[in-house]
């Protein structure tokens, strides 16, 4: 049977989960070591689909600020954190530019946007 | 000399929020001073996300977190100068502040807020031996040069430090193409954010060290390599556990410090455990009419926290103006007993409060189950519970007034008790 350790950040308490494969348990894993029902719903999350929220800037061309920051609007698969990072590098914006704007739609094909964090006038 | 009621100084997350819940409270006439050349403070370079789930109950970066506050702030109208640096305050309230546009300039102010935030101890505070070369930097001076500069600051790093700042810029300069060889930490538990060592160490596989600490630093002209040592339990270096990592950048991640050069120039008495000034519940400071709030009164983890405390502050600087606090009423003091490092505020005028207050606290050490009391004279007239504390986690206790006023005690004292342990993650 394969297992997994797992630290759980749902609260500042890390709760060192333990994650068994078992087909017969909710999710396909068994899970201990959790102390809130939140541990059971961030192991599965782990262990299934892990994604991350993921901020970087971009070069912008013609104002006073040198980078804009960024990040997805939902959060992306982990694996693909340094595809998404290709494409932050390769662009850059021209001013001005809104909080919320769409800088590049579906980004490394996960169907989540890039968009900025602030304006730039 | 120009006049207005309220001077704030400082325009990130403490001077944006105190400026605005002034101006809710019916302060018409107010200046926010910033320094930068524009406003929103660190929040600008700190670009990733986490802030803002207790304030807006969602997930924002930094940048987006300050321009909430920047819209707010426009919306009101209320008055600015950035590129602005205040360089005395008087205790007769007058600010003379310097700007490249105006020349000097005095204020005559009615009410002051001090926010001025804190900033980083660096290489001198914690006296590593060791070469002088380039490529030792501050975790935050690095974050700036490559959030808002757009420069990179190396390409094979260590990092001493695993404060959140030391956390987030393992990750940053991974995601930069960077090598982080390791991050190094001088206690046997991180002062991090467990988030933090999942989403920034764990994921990318960069290596916690706790209980070491860099012990040389190599290089002539630019830094070519670090030796980092296990520490005994009395944090000294063992000299047989050290290695020398091959590095081109030191990043220092070692604590922050509030930024009170204005306020001793004030004659503000400062508190030695927090290097912030002495409050009262009002966030008064030991000058009247004078307010504080945010890191230059205490150095916070979470933004959402210093917004509430500004709040606190912004509209105790509008009831001074319209004369709503009584001065002379005695300030009761507020004492960390055991197990607790500091509490905020220091001073308590019990006939002041209304509604409810916030008690702002460190402890010294990480518990297990653990109570944390809250006692008047000596009496319990409030216990919270926590499964788990640590001195890196800020804590917050919500008291009724009414239990203070019912008790009219000499003096409020808060302890800890629970299970100490020495390892967080």
């Amino acid at each position: 049977m394969q297992s997994k350790e797992i630290i759980c950040t749902a609260c500042p308490i890390g709760c060192h989960l333990t994650a068994h494969r078992d087909k017969n348990a909710k999710g396909g894993y068994r899970i201990e070591g959790y102390s809130c029902k939140r541990g059971i719903s961030y192991a599965l999350a782990e262990l299934t689909d892990p994604r991350r929220i993921l901020t970087s800037t971009v070069r912008v061309v013609n104002s006073t600020h040198k980078r804009l920051p960024v990040r997805t609007a939902e959060a992306i698969p982990k694996d693909k954190i340094f595809q998404c990072m290709q494409e932050v590098n390769r662009i850059a914006v021209k001013s001005p530019v809104k909080m919320g704007d769409i800088l590049i739609k579906n980004i490394a094909d996960t169907g989540i946007d890039l968009i900025s964090s602030r304006d730039i006038k | 000399m120009q006049e207005y009621d309220l001077v704030v100084i400082g325009g990130g997350p403490a001077g944006l929020a105190a400026a605005i819940e002034a101006r809710k409270n019916g302060v018409r006439d107010i200046i926010i001073l910033e320094r930068d050349i524009e406003l929103g403070g660190i929040l600008q370079q700190c670009i990733h996300n986490g802030f803002g789930l207790h304030i807006f109950k969602e997930e924002l970066t930094g940048p987006e977190y300050a321009q909430r506050f920047i819209n707010e702030l426009a919306e009101m109208g209320i008055e600015y100068k950035t590129d602005t640096m205040v360089i005395n305050i008087s205790e007769i309230k007058t600010v003379t502040a310097v700007s490249r546009q105006e020349g000097l300039i005095t204020i005559a102010a009615g009410a002051i807020i001090l926010a001025m935030g804190c900033r980083e101890r660096t290489r001198g505070a914690i006296r590593i031996p060791g070469a002088r070369p380039a490529g030792i930097f501050t975790a935050g001076t690095a974050q700036r040069f490559i959030n808002i500069e757009g420069y990179m600051v190396g390409r094979r790093v260590v990092i001493l430090g695993s404060g959140d700042i030391g956390l987030i810029m393992a990750r940053r300069l991974t995601l930069e193409g960077a090598k982080v060889l390791a991050v190094a930490e001088l206690m046997p538990y991180s002062s991090g954010l467990t988030r933090n060592i999942v989403q920034c160490l764990h994921d990318y596989d960069i290596p916690l060290l706790l209980s070491h600490t860099v012990t040389n630093i190599r290089g002539k002209d630019r830094v070519e390599g670090v030796s980092i040592a296990k520490v005994d339990d009395n944090l000294k270096p063992i000299p047989e556990t050290e290695k020398f990592y091959e590095c081109d950048t030191l990043l220092l991640s070692v604590g922050l410090i509030p930024e009170n050069e204005l306020s001793y120039q004030a004659n503000i008495q400062i508190d030695p455990k927090t290097s912030g000034p002495l409050v009262n519940e009002a966030m008064e400071t030991s000058i009247e009419g004078i307010f504080a709030c945010g890191n230059v009164v205490h150095v916070h983890d979470l933004v959402d926290f210093v917004t509430e405390e500004a709040r606190r502050a912004g509209a105790s600087a509008a009831h001074y103006i319209f004369e709503e606090i009584n001065e002379n009423l005695p300030a009761v003091p507020v004492v960390p007993d055991a197990g607790v490092s500091y509490v905020i505020p220091q001073s308590i005028r019990i006939d002041n409060l209304n509604g409810s207050l916030d008690l702002l606290l460190r402890v010294n050490s990480v518990y297990q189950n653990a109570k944390i009391s809250v006692k008047a004279d000596g009496k319990t007239i409030k216990e919270v519970k926590r499964r788990h504390l640590a001195p890196g986690e800020m804590e917050r206790i919500r008291i009724d007034s009414q239990l203070m006023k019912n008790a009219q005690p000499k003096k409020i004292s808060l302890n800890v008790q629970g299970e100490k342990t020495r390892y967080a993650v």
